[in-house]
């Protein structure tokens, strides 16, 4: 990237910011964008996580929900105030953990959880090959769902009990003396968090370990021939990815208000692993336009679909409350029948890439009357 | 050959490698000495690459011993730990880090000669180490005619350079003991005669030890210093090449006449 294009990226990126900051300020604050721009953002950071392991070092695990999960209790328990601690953990006597911390500090604690599970899990884990390993994080997720409800961990977890009362997104807006907000922030900064987390994977991938974690996705006796050890890099991409599958876990009960480990079922990985097919495995660009697409199309486009018109989508009344799920269903089908390496392969969304598009379109235009006569 | 004075670098004793009920490499014991060109040789099947997996940490031999620089590392030593300690290699049938360009190849190779760790790595803090492996990695590319092909993607390159590039990537670890499986596989006879030039630059160059499995006699005969040479697992004949060139049993081996003819 030359130093202009990399003044024009930062530009847009700014630019891109600018503009969720001045929409959530104009637009009314229950507006269905708002609920899916955050919800992306979300999905956006655990999908390029999960990218990262499946797409980048060839890993194919199935336990980012576990990991979000830890995320999401780990944030929840540190960042519950004192005071409603009674209330929240009332059939364990409030609980023994008696103090909070930061918001920013719990959302760095609740990417550590993941990871330390991660590094835990990895070590026996990371020694199978594909399909078991699949399998095996698979299992673990599972386990970890179990866990986490056992009522003998009541006192840290809250058993199968909702944490509540911790700081969620509307806790960034900046309200007055009377509780009015001045400043909406409540999804700009779930932007900001994914944007500083993909930046951090994006200078990773980048390194010489991602290119060291490609190497093992290309060839592995190869990796190894050529010094890499192998288990070493598999389990730090691992812990990195599953760091960072806990942070977007954080998010996640953030925007729900309240945490429940019943929530995190392996449906939500196979959500999230979606989303990086769709995007792309090796894209990083693909899985967040990919998460946003995702996102908006089950949670807003194709609602018409269950519950009267919308946006002009409409079905007969014998399909209604499930038919969406058809039609997104069919539409997964198409992508991944049309597009079979994603939306974006294993490219990156650049302006590069862009200015070629054009210039392929106009350029082919150009050519046609010239090939037709030859 | 040891009684010269030069180092010894590699020193095979009594290897064998079984699979099963198949012997595929049966007591070899050989040496190799500081700057040789040395060559194991053979019909196919003969079990050379076999010998090359056990010298690398990729099989662990069923009873023999290797020892690389007087260190042995036929035991519990992984491939990685091998290449670290100053042996590279390429191999028989390609295998390139296929989705990557020309110099990511070669840079990969470099990344465990680098100091830095994940975290310096991720927020760039090395820049100068970073620009330093990356114009050693250019200087390599230079060398095997590549570099004009840096951005390529790896897998698109014809055959002839995807064995240079092979070359590239192993002389990137910074080895001591260059093992080449088959570097002249599918090269026609002008690529094959620029090899052995290219294989006499590089020991020169870099002082490397070279140790090369080749079924190209020509190649062999122009640029090793020693043959050894594998039938059925076992080591039939070895010395100069035109000693072993007048073996009776090597031709017989190549020929196939069977031994009780």
């Amino acid at each position: 990237m030359t130093k202009t294009q990399k003044i024009v990226s930062a530009g847009l990126l700014v630019a891109f910011y600018a503009l969720i900051f001045a929409l959530e300020q104009i637009l009314p604050a229950r507006a269905m964008l708002f609920t899916v721009l955050k919800k992306g953002a979300i999905y956006a950071l655990v999908a390029v996580s999960m990218n990262m392991l499946n797409g980048f070092t060839g890993l194919f695990s199935l336990g980012q929900a576990g990991f979000m999960l830890v995320g999401a209790y780990a944030y929840g328990i540190f960042t519950v105030p004192v005071a409603e601690r009674v209330n929240v953990y009332q059939y364990f006597d409030g609980g023994i953990i008696q103090f909070t911390v930061p918001v920013v500090v719990a959302l760095v604690m609740a990417g550590i959880a993941a990871a330390l599970f991660a590094a835990l899990v990895g070590l026996p884990v990371l020694r199978l090959k594909s399909d078991y390993l699949a399998i095996a994080t698979l299992g673990f997720a599972e386990i970890i769902r179990a866990v986490f409800q056992w009522e003998k961990l009541g006192p840290i977890t809250n058993g199968s009990n909702l944490l509540r009362k911790f700081p969620t997104f509307d806790s960034f807006n900046i309200t007055n003396a009377d509780g009015e907000v001045m400043v909406y922030l409540s999804t700009f900064v779930p932007f900001v968090i994914t944007g500083v987390c993909v930046f951090l994977m994006v200078l990773l991938l980048k390194s010489s370990y991602g290119r060291a974690f490609r190497a093992i996705r290309d060839d592995e006796r190869a990796a190894e021939a050529m010094g890499i050890n192998l288990f070493a890099h598999k389990e730090l991409s691992f812990v990195i990815s599953s760091f960072f599958a806990g942070v977007g876990g954080a998010m996640l009960a953030m925007y729900q208000t309240t945490v429940q480990a019943s929530a995190f079922k392996s449906a939500m990985t196979y959500e999230i692993l979606l989303i990086v097919v769709i995007g792309g495995l090796g894209s990083v660009t693909g899985s967040c336009v990919g998460s946003f697409l995702f996102i908006a199309a089950s949670e807003w486009w194709l609602r018409g679909l269950d519950s009267g018109t919308f946006m002009g989508i409409s079905a007969p009344t014998i399909f209604r409350s499930g038919f969406r799920k058809v039609v997104f269903a069919v539409i997964i089908m198409a992508i991944v029948l049309f597009y079979r390496k994603g939306i974006m392969g294993d490219s990156e969304f650049s302006l590069k890439g862009i200015a070629a598009f054009f210039k392929r379109l106009f350029g082919a235009k150009r050519k046609r009357p010239g090939t037709e006569g030859g | 050959m040891a009684g010269d004075g030069r180092m010894n670098i590699l020193q095979i004793n009594e290897l064998t490698m079984r699979f099963g009920g198949v012997t595929a490499v049966d007591g070899l014991s050989m040496e190799i000495n500081d700057g040789e060109i040395v060559a194991l040789i053979g019909p196919n099947g003969a079990g050379k690459t076999t010998a090359f997996n056990c010298v690398t940490g990729v099989y662990e031999p069923t009873s023999g011993k290797v020892s690389f620089m007087g260190k042995e590392i036929s035991r519990g030593t992984s491939p990685d730990k091998i290449t670290r300690l100053g042996i590279a290699r390429t191999f028989q049938n390609i295998r390139l880090f296929r989705t990557m360009t020309v110099l990511e190849n070669v840079l990969a190779a470099k990344h465990m000669r680098t100091r830095h760790n994940v975290l310096t790595a991720t927020l760039q803090l090395s820049r100068r180490e970073e620009k330093r492996v990356h114009s050693e990695a250019l200087e390599l590319l230079e060398e095997q005619g590549l570099l004009h092909l840096k951005d390529e993607i790896s897998a698109n390159l014809p055959y002839g350079l995807q064995r240079h590039l092979e070359i590239a990537r192993a002389l990137a670890t910074s080895p001591r003991l260059l093992l080449l499986d088959e570097p002249a596989a599918g090269m026609n006879p002008q690529e094959t005669a620029e090899l052995a030039d290219t294989i006499r630059r590089i020991r020169d160059k870099y002082s490397l030890t070279v140790f090369i499995i080749e079924h190209h006699m020509d190649l062999i005969m122009r640029i090793s210093d020693r043959i050894y040479v594998l039938d059925f697992g076992k080591l039939i004949a070895s010395g100069a090449p035109r000693e072993v060139q007048a073996n009776q049993r090597v031709i017989d081996a190549y020929l196939g006449v069977a031994n009780d003819a």
